[in-house]
């Protein structure tokens, strides 16, 4: 039966997917594991880099322009690093993507945001801190590498949930 | 498939929408009993009457029953507004609202 419910959600998620038959294939036959199969086009040798460097290079940053026209909203003491707010605002145009990292947590790069024409320079989440750390924020517009950041002080850290 | 996990409000303001969503989700980064290293949301779409006008990816950093907010031009009162997500285990939701 649980195969069954299994195998039912696995075509939903796959529906459009020219690979799906053979993506099935491997799920059944256990040659790829569940944690790699879904959401096919999440970077994991991206998000599984552990510095800064590291992931900023796999994010294909050569050159990054610091630049005060990247605003970056978050408290300057986080009692707990579990929930962090944080907003990113820029004026910059033709924004492709936003990219937010956190120097000291054990895979620096939280999130990216993949923007189309119409959306503003604007994003706004919650994230977790291991300890005070900078944040980063990467704006990939018109080619080019655009970044600012800002230190968070951090009472509690809050990876481990 | 997950179900009622996404809260969405659109709302438009001077020719911009502004969109908040909070989604209920463990984004879990610990080791459980059943060997599961973590459990979280990779994907995040949201859809402007059909086409998509913003993604995410996310990590195991983003906090547990996550807020994302976001802004885009045009839209009008009314146009519908879609937000997916699919996590790691292959769970999946799906809501869509309307711009107010």
């Amino acid at each position: 039966m649980e195969i069954l419910r299994v195998g039912i959600k696995r075509r939903v998620i796959l529906k459009g997917t020219i690979a799906s038959g053979a993506i099935g294939l491997s799920l059944t036959s256990g040659l790829i594991t569940p944690n790699m199969a879904f959401a096919a086009s999440w970077p994991a040798n991206v998000f599984n880099k552990t510095n800064l460097n590291d992931a900023l290079s796999s994010l294909g940053v050569r050159e990054l322009a610091i630049t005060n026209d990247i605003l970056i909203k978050a408290p300057d003491l986080a009692e707990h690093g579990a929930v962090v707010p944080i907003t990113v605002e820029t004026a910059i145009p033709a924004i492709e993507k936003i990219s937010l990292l956190v120097d000291k947590n054990p895979n620096p790069l939280v999130s990216t945001f993949e923007l189309t024409q119409k959306c503003r320079g604007y994003i706004s989440t919650r994230i977790k801190m291991k300890e005070s750390s900078n944040i980063i924020a990467v704006v990939q517009a018109g080619g080019k590498f655009y970044s600012n950041r800002k230190v968070v002080d951090v009472a509690i850290g809050g990876c481990d949930e | 498939m997950a179900e009622n996990t996404i809260r969405i409000r659109a709302k438009n303001s001077g020719g911009n929408t502004k969109v908040k969503t909070l989604i209920k989700h463990a984004m879990s980064a610990k080791s459980d009993k059943n060997g599961t290293t973590s459990h979280f949301i990779q994907e995040v779409m949201c859809e402007h009457n059909g086409l998509t006008v913003f993604k995410a990816n996310w990590s195991t950093s983003v906090s547990k029953n996550p807020y994302l907010s976001f802004q885009f031009q045009g839209g009008s009162v009314g146009d519908s507004i879609t937000i997916s997500w699919v996590d790691n285990s292959g769970d999946t939701d799906s809501l869509t609202t309307s711009i107010i």
